[in-house]
């Protein structure tokens, strides 16, 4: 548990945040310059803010008013750096123990076999980070955090530098250290996909300020947000799990409380989760269900919320049994159709839309790299 | 051709005294060096400059300068000679040791300097990360700076020893030239010039001046790659 109340003036730029986060992993998410790297080096203790309070589970790291500031190496709080960081000096393995030596209550041996595992570095532990790369750096990066037994551990944009496949490369790992390892994550990241993907509970940060804070699939589907969270990539976030596979058609079906929907084929067993991200762009408006149409996707709700119109595009709202889906439609369509709050609507996405950017959630584990490079 | 490798103990006794003395010079100055440098690169206090400016001030004073310099200061009649003869019977004026003491002063810029470049190179993130690791600022020393700063520090080791085996100026003016005492290799080659018939010995210990100094400077090579290798995990 994280409790963060903080004011830092830095030059012109103000820091004014506050907000709290619990287990899974808490995204701080914003455009580069609003604060998210200051903030989580205040957290870390690597810098001193001008007033306020750092609580992890109820303990002050930093309490500016009674004077409290725990150094860093006391904090037990695991960082990883955008650039990795790793010790060029030393090996893989000795880089992954360095900070197990200096815990007070160190890791037993089985859990940095574990770690190694999760990982997948057993196969890079004799080498030297100088001969690693970028998605091997940042992988040894996380097992050296979490072998310091941290009771959170802070990871700021640790895919920036890196590529599309060896991000997809990474991603999995962040999500099964999400769910099997118990320890809170504070992720930051400036992109809507990572985040999307990545993120149980989101905090926008805006200028400095905390535009926003609650669970990832709410916010994300709150158009009075979306100048923030990026209009381009918006979109809403259904939880859904496997219903079945149709293989003549290679499609695999997902069931979500809003109703089905087909998508290219996954190598994921019936019953798995999976977290689909529906951009706003690829949703089509439908005032009765339609006939002779291409699209195998055609979820009924209900308009809740039109967006404000910026020039000829304007954002939706919709309610779908409950889960918020966004559709970006022209303002003219929205005339034409005379949509207004309450009105019963269809939406309409094509299966293709779900591309390496749409699906991916909790993968099966071995399955989750496969799964990314077939539709990636 | 054997007059060459026939050594007199005279000989002998100075190739051992410059070796022992420029041993001595370089050890001795290697903590302060690193303290010294380690507080240029990374040190923001008032005085820095002047810090910086006395540390170089042996490079470019004339050597008689800072060997009499030394001689006011520490000489048997200097403030400082006194005081240490008086309290704790330590004499360094015309002793090996203050040779050792004049080399260690001339060195001492090629040292701090050696050392204060790889440290500025070092790449102070590391120290944050491991901060963050657990580690407190001695074991962030001892793991991380020291490791990467190796290099530095034996390039301006080998650095300084050459140095103190050339000296001749501050020592000859602090110490003077005593044989088996304070008469190193470039004194006793200064005096067999002085002398008719000094040449071939002046010309045979010219060579092993020029020996070891080779030899250090292909040992500093091959130590410093191999430090730097390690360093960068190459």
């Amino acid at each position: 548990m994280l409790s963060v109340a903080l004011t830092h003036r830095l030059g012109a730029f103000v820091l004014d945040a506050a907000f709290d986060s619990g287990a899974g992993l808490t995204a701080l998410f914003g455009r580069s310059g609003a604060g998210k790297t200051t903030l989580i080096n205040m957290v870390a203790g690597l810098i001193r803010p001008d007033h306020g309070r750092i609580l992890v589970d109820g303990e002050a790291l930093t309490d500016t008013e009674r004077g409290v500031f725990v150094p860093p190496r006391r904090r037990r709080i695991g960082y990883v750096f955008q650039e990795g960081r790793l010790f060029p000096h030393l090996t893989v393995r000795q880089n992954l123990l360095y900070g197990r030596w200096f815990a007070a209550k160190r890791a037993p041996a089985g859990d940095v076999d574990q770690i190694v595992e999760l990982l997948g570095i057993a196969a890079l532990l004799g080498r030297r980070p100088a001969n690693l790369s970028g998605g091997e750096k940042q992988r040894v990066a996380i097992g050296r955090a979490l072998l310091a037994r941290p009771r959170l551990l802070v990871m700021d944009e640790p895919l920036a530098s890196l590529d599309e496949a060896r991000k997809a490369e990474i991603l999995p790992y962040i999500e099964r250290l999400r769910d099997e390892a118990r320890v809170p994550i504070l992720y930051v990241s400036h992109l809507v996909g990572e985040v999307a993907r990545l993120a149980t509970t989101l905090v926008v940060l805006s200028e400095g300020r905390v535009a926003a804070v609650g669970p990832a699939a709410a916010i994300m589907g709150r158009i009075d947000l979306f100048p923030l969270t990026g209009r381009a990539e918006a979109g809403a976030i259904l939880a859904t799990r496997v219903a079945g596979h149709d293989n003549a058609f290679g499609l695999t079906i997902l069931r979500a409380a809003a109703g089905e929907l087909r998508v290219p084929a996954l190598d994921l067993p019936v019953g798995a989760a999976l977290r689909v991200r529906i951009r706003a762009r690829d949703v089509m408006i439908a005032l009765t269900p339609p006939a002779g149409l291409s699209a195998l996707n055609v979820l009924p709700g209900t308009v809740a919320e039109i967006g404000h119109a910026e020039g000829a595009i304007v954002e939706l709202r919709l309610d779908c049994a409950g889960e918020a889906l966004v559709a970006r439609l022209t303002r003219r369509s929205v005339e034409t159709l005379g949509l207004e709050p309450g009105r019963p609507v269809y939406a309409v996405i094509k299966s293709i839309a779900f591309d390496h950017h749409a699906l991916a959630g909790a993968l099966a584990p071995s399955a989750g790299a496969d799964a990314e490079t077939r539709h990636g | 051709m054997s007059a060459l490798v026939a050594f007199s103990p005279a000989e002998l006794t100075a190739i051992r005294l410059s070796l022992l003395v420029a041993f001595w010079a370089m050890l001795g100055s290697l903590p302060l060096g690193v303290a010294v440098a380690l507080l240029l690169a990374r040190g923001r206090f008032w005085g820095r400059s002047l810090l910086n400016a006395v540390v170089h001030l042996p490079l470019v004073m004339p050597p008689v300068v800072t060997g009499y310099l030394l001689l006011l200061l520490l000489g048997r009649r200097g403030p400082l000679g006194r005081l240490l003869a008086d309290s704790f019977g330590i004499v360094v004026a015309f002793r090996w040791t203050g040779a050792a003491l004049a080399c260690a002063v001339m060195s001492f810029p090629l040292m701090v300097r050696s050392i204060r470049l790889s440290a500025e190179a070092v790449d102070r993130r590391l120290e944050a990360a491991a901060a963050t690791l657990g580690a407190s600022r001695f074991w962030v020393f001892a793991t991380i700076t020291l490791p990467l700063i190796l290099p530095g520090i034996l390039a301006g080791m080998i650095l300084a020893f050459a140095r103190a085996l050339g000296e001749f100026g501050a020592t000859i003016t602090f110490v003077s030239n005593i044989p088996g005492e304070t008469q190193t290799l470039p004194t006793l080659i200064y005096t067999l010039i002085q002398v008719p018939g000094g040449d071939l010995a002046a010309f045979r210990l010219t060579l092993v001046s020029i020996a070891i100094s080779l030899a250090a400077l292909f040992a500093s090579e091959a130590l410093i790659e191999r430090a730097t290798r390690r360093a960068l995990g190459l």
